[in-house]
């Protein structure tokens, strides 16, 4: 039977943080660090004397002063005020697949067998790292059904331009470099697959969503030209609805001598169910540090690992991980690469938690996630429709997969209460402030949950009652969720200055520079 | 149900009493309805073939333990690798922080969720310029190379000009990055020559590269050979003359004794942040920074996202939101100045706890302890019969050994060393064949006396002069 759900009378730690910068006490030290042994300093002399006079520092730099435990604490409190998703039911951030990071991969991330590796190293060193990344490139051609895998990409962005780039060098390896300048995109893919072809230099299109949410096929034949260089598409998009026209898509650009590039950075509710190689896709990528559970940081380090056709393979950067059957090798000997993207190996480290996440779960284990997301996502549905307030856009009876776009634009129009406001309200609750939707906002007042396979029914269902105490909130006493939060790190404050110049200050030094020019007016 | 018995500790409705709860409520009986949008030809079929799974944890650590073993890392053998990824002493306090679990698995929260986040942010690119003498860091790139490639986007849109001219003295590495990354911004790359028996800039090569059309000249201080360029401000003066950007490479762990670039002219700054309190997880530990002086039009050229400081509206604390956010392609897509995503963020927490500790005094320290080692270390190599040192510029962590006497290549030379627990400098045969044999050696704070010496009297025997 279902449980009661108890609202938690959450109360977010409220540290009233000083800046380090002004926490400093002359002369503490935070560490003491090694120094030149005498038998160094007799035979070498003073450091200053072994720098040219005119490269030596002449002020020291402006950095706090503090010995360790005022900085430990410091940080500690920052860290506080921060809700990671180890710390919260992290449901709200949709199209980010928010998911447990088995602590068990954490640990072996931190072995000094990884984190003391140079990646310069003789390959013969290295073969443990190289065994787990040529495993793992073995599991991703499988589970995308493509040929080679490249895991130098630094993020999911960064692999959608490295695929922009073999587009590229594709089509300028073939002579139409310069013809095929156009890339074709859909307005709810990630902006990055709108951003990533500006950036190396392609016409962007971008295709609007029809009444089901879903961009037209005659939209795109009219799209589609000797000019097209490419399409980059996600399925689902941030709708969660699937797109059963793909193949035809997919047809449709490659007759017109385009290549088709399927943005998987967040795949968690078709794995194992759907894959590249079926709808014909040349490309396609999956964020480690989403759908294979290697944990965010903060926004990085993360990995991108994006698989390619045969075809598209001498184009990969470099290096490659061979194999001969006794060794394991970089391959730099690749004259056709893009070159490089991204520093030495990529993040090996987050190739190493993803193999240890697919080892952990095996074919049907990936399918479990799966069938478990959506599963999650729907059952949420369940409960959300019920809300007073919130609407489903493009909703024509379909079924939506791992994660849905959702619009507060009635409770908007009702109440005055904004999805923005809604977001501040959550941290009452102990929640992350959910993810609206990257802009335009084509959907109204949007916001996108995403409830991953890591949420139990538990979770959801208090997730949605938080929900259901806002919409309740807003239609009884609307200025309560505007003026939220009420418990969170810190009160309401205006934003608008921050897209100001002249008003914003991104460090201490314009900061400074800020407040005396306040005061200055203040004083005239 | 039949296939999904198993159930797994990371997926809590994998329970089948409770998954079927779930079903009920969402009126199917089976998840495949879920899954009936999908036309049949294009669904997997016959499953993923994949490994047998490790299901229990133990299994699983054990097996990738006995993968990890057959690393031999830094820690085993001593190393003298540089080149763009270092291993000096991480401070404890930077791992305990690198490894908060509510820092390491936060995302894409903003003010009101992750306040603490925004905050280290804001104090990691206050304390950058402050290192650098500059005004201005925008959040962590990538690594040294992206924000390397993207400081010459920058100045090729402030310039309106599309040509780069770039010291030779860079990685290679760096070097095909700028390749793929700039155009169509930059149509131009060319590099500038290094003097063979200084290792300084040629600056008779540069002025006679330095037309109308150059958008900047990049340089890196020290340079990637490792000598200290003495000639910056000029650099500095030529370029600004013809009305080019100086844009200026760094790695930040020198610039407690070393000139900050900000003091000699440089209009862009970047570097690489690895060497501040990250480990090299083999080269997992890069991250990058672009820094910037307080001009409008330069701070608006950053395609990275910026935490400004406020006040809260009512209270005492400070609030930390994203600035000047219409520039970043999150909100202007195909019309931002370049893409933006997820990069290094957890790293660029650990470059704030680092310098934190180390404050003016610990900067200055170690840049003083890696100075006289390392100049110790190429004082014992230079007499050992058969090397030579080519420049004769100084350098700060990071110099070039030539082996072309010892009629060994420095591969060789290197395999011979791994027999005496020793990682040999970076073989630079391949990048800079006008270098003959050479590699670059890589010396800092973490190598003893003993070290050094046992470094020497292993390449005495092995470079093949000392009979054994």
């Amino acid at each position: 039977m279902d449980k009661e759900v108890r609202l938690r009378n959450y109360h977010a730690h409220k540290w009233d943080e000083p800046l380090l910068m002004e926490m400093s006490c002359e002369g503490q030290r935070g560490i003491l660090v090694p120094r030149a042994e005498a038998e160094i300093r007799q035979a070498i002399g003073d450091a200053e004397s072994l720098v040219p006079a005119e490269m030596l520092r002449k002020e020291p730099p402006d950095l706090p002063q503090l010995a360790q435990p005022q900085i430990l604490r410091h940080f500690l409190h920052l860290s506080q005020m921060t809700l990671g998703t180890d710390v919260n039911i992290d449901i709200g951030l949709g199209t980010c697949t928010m998911k447990y990071s088995p602590k068990i991969n954490e640990y072996l991330a931190r072995s000094p067998k990884l984190t003391e590796l140079h990646p310069l190293q003789d390959v013969d060193t290295l073969q443990g790292i190289l065994e787990i990344i040529y495993r793992t490139e073995e599991f991703i051609k499988e589970i995308s059904g493509l040929d080679r895998v490249s895991f130098q990409p630094g993020s999911g962005s960064q692999a959608v331009f490295t695929a922009v780039s073999i587009v590229r060098a594709y089509h300028t390896a073939r002579g139409e470099g310069e013809q095929r300048n156009e890339i074709i995109t859909t307005m709810f893919s990630h902006p990055c697959n709108a951003a990533t072809p500006a950036t190396a230099g392609f016409e962007v299109i971008t295709l609007m969503p029809e009444e089901n949410g879903l961009p037209s096929i005659e939209a795109l034949r009219e799209a589609v030209s000797e000019r097209t260089a490419a399409i980059l598409i996600t399925n689902p998009e941030d709708t969660g609805i699937y797109n059963a026209g793909i193949k035809a898509i997919v047809d449709l650009v490659h007759q017109a001598g385009g290549l088709c590039f399927y943005d998987q950075a967040n795949a968690n509710g078709v794995l194992g169910k759907v894959r590249a190689l079926e709808a014909g896709f040349d490309m396609c990528h999956f964020n480690l540090h989403k759908t294979f559970s290697a944990p965010h940081g903060s926004l990085g380090p993360a990995t991108g690992a994006l698989a390619v056709t045969k075809e598209l393979e001498k184009f990969l950067p470099l290096p490659l991980v061979v194999y001969d059957g006794h060794r394991y090798d970089l391959d730099y000997n690749r004259p056709h690469s893009i070159g490089k993207v991204k520093g030495f190996l990529g993040n090996p480290q987050l190739v190493l938690r993803t193999y240890a996440w697919i080892m952990s779960l095996g074919g049907a284990g990936l399918e479990s996630v799966a069938e478990t997301a959506v599963i999650n996502n729907n059952y949420l549905d369940q409960q959300l429709m019920g809300i007073p307030g919130i609407v489903k856009p493009y909703h024509q009876g379909e079924i939506r997969l791992d994660q849905i776009r959702y619009s507060w634009q009635k409770l908007s129009e009702d109440t005055g209460v904004g999805t923005e406001d809604v977001e501040r309200r959550m941290t009452d609750f102990g929640l992350q402030g959910y993810w609206t939707s990257h802009f335009p906002w084509i959907v109204d007042e949007p916001f996108t949950p995403e409830p991953t396979e890591s949420y139990s029914k538990d979770d959801i269902d208090y997730w949605a009652a938080v929900m259901k105490q806002i919409s309740k909130e807003a239609y009884a006493d609307p200025e309560k969720v505007r003026q939220a939060p009420h418990r969170g790190p810190i009160g309401r404050i205006d934003e608008t200055p921050m897209m100001d110049a002249a008003r914003s200050a991104v460090t201490y030094r314009q900061y400074k520079k800020l407040k005396e020019r306040a005061e200055a007016e203040n004083n005239g | 149900m039949e296939k999904n018995k198993i159930v797994y500790p990371y997926i809590p409705n994998s329970v089948p009493k409770i998954r079927e709860q779930m079903l009920a409520k969402i009126g199917v009986e089976d998840v495949e309805v879920l899954y009936s949008a999908i036309p049949e030809s294009l669904r997997i079929k016959n499953g993923l073939q994949l490994p047998e799974p490790l299901l229990s944890e133990y299994e699983l650590k054990r097996h990738v333990e006995e993968l990890l073993k057959k690393n031999i890392s830094c820690d085993d053998y001593l190393s003298f690798l540089g080149g763009g990824c270092w291993q000096h002493y991480v401070p404890a306090v930077c791992d305990e922080i690198a490894n908060r679990a509510e820092f390491l698995t936060a995302y894409g929260g903003e003010t009101y969720s992750d306040l603490g986040k925004y905050q280290v942010i804001f104090e990691y690119a206050s304390m950058l310029t402050e290192l650098l003498e500059m005004d201005v860091v925008g959040v962590p790139t990538f690594d040294w190379l992206a924000a390397a490639s993207t400081s010459l986007r920058m100045a090729a849109r402030i310039t309106d000009r599309s040509k780069v001219l770039v010291s030779q003295a860079i990685s290679r590495e760096k070097l095909l990055h700028m390749h793929n990354y700039c155009p169509p911004e930059v149509t131009s790359i060319e590099t500038i020559a290094h003097n063979p028996k200084t290792g300084l800039l040629e600056l008779a090569d540069l002025k006679n590269k330095l037309t109308a059309d150059v958008a900047a000249v990049y340089i890196e201080n020290p340079g990637f050979l490792g000598t200290i360029e003495t000639q910056a401000a000029e650099i500095a003066k030529l370029a600004h003359t013809n009305e080019s950007l100086f844009i200026v490479g760094v790695n930040p762990i020198s610039l407690g004794i070393l000139a900050p670039p900000g003091s000699y002219g440089a209009d862009i700054v970047c570097g690489e942040g690895q060497s501040l309190g990250v480990r090299m997880n083999g080269g997992g530990g890069l991250t990058g920074f672009i820094a910037v002086k307080d001009v409008d039009e330069h701070v608006g050229e950053l395609p990275t996202l910026l935490i400004s400081i406020t006040e809260e509206e009512e209270g005492t604390g400070f609030g930390f939101v994203q600035a000047r956010g219409e520039r970043t392609s999150y909100a202007a897509r195909e019309f931002a100045r370049e893409f933006i995503g997820t990069t290094t963020g957890l790293w660029g927490l650990v470059n704030a706890v680092y310098l934190a500790l180390m404050g003016p005094e610990g900067m200055r320290e170690i840049g003083e302890t890696i100075l006289q080692k390392s100049h110790y270390a190429k004082k014992l190599l230079a007499a050992v019969p058969g090397l030579q040192i080519p420049f004769s510029a100084g350098h700060f962590n990071e110099f070039v050994v030539n082996f072309d006497q010892t009629g060994k290549k420095v591969s060789e030379i290197n395999k011979s060393l791994l027999g005496y627990k020793i990682f040999g400098g970076y073989d630079l045969s391949k990048d800079y064949p006008q270098l003959g044999q050479s590699a670059l050696y890589a010396v800092n704070e973490t190598h003893s006396v003993q070290d050094i010496h046992r470094l020497s009297e292993a390449l005495k025997e092995v470079a093949g002069w000392t009979k054994r």
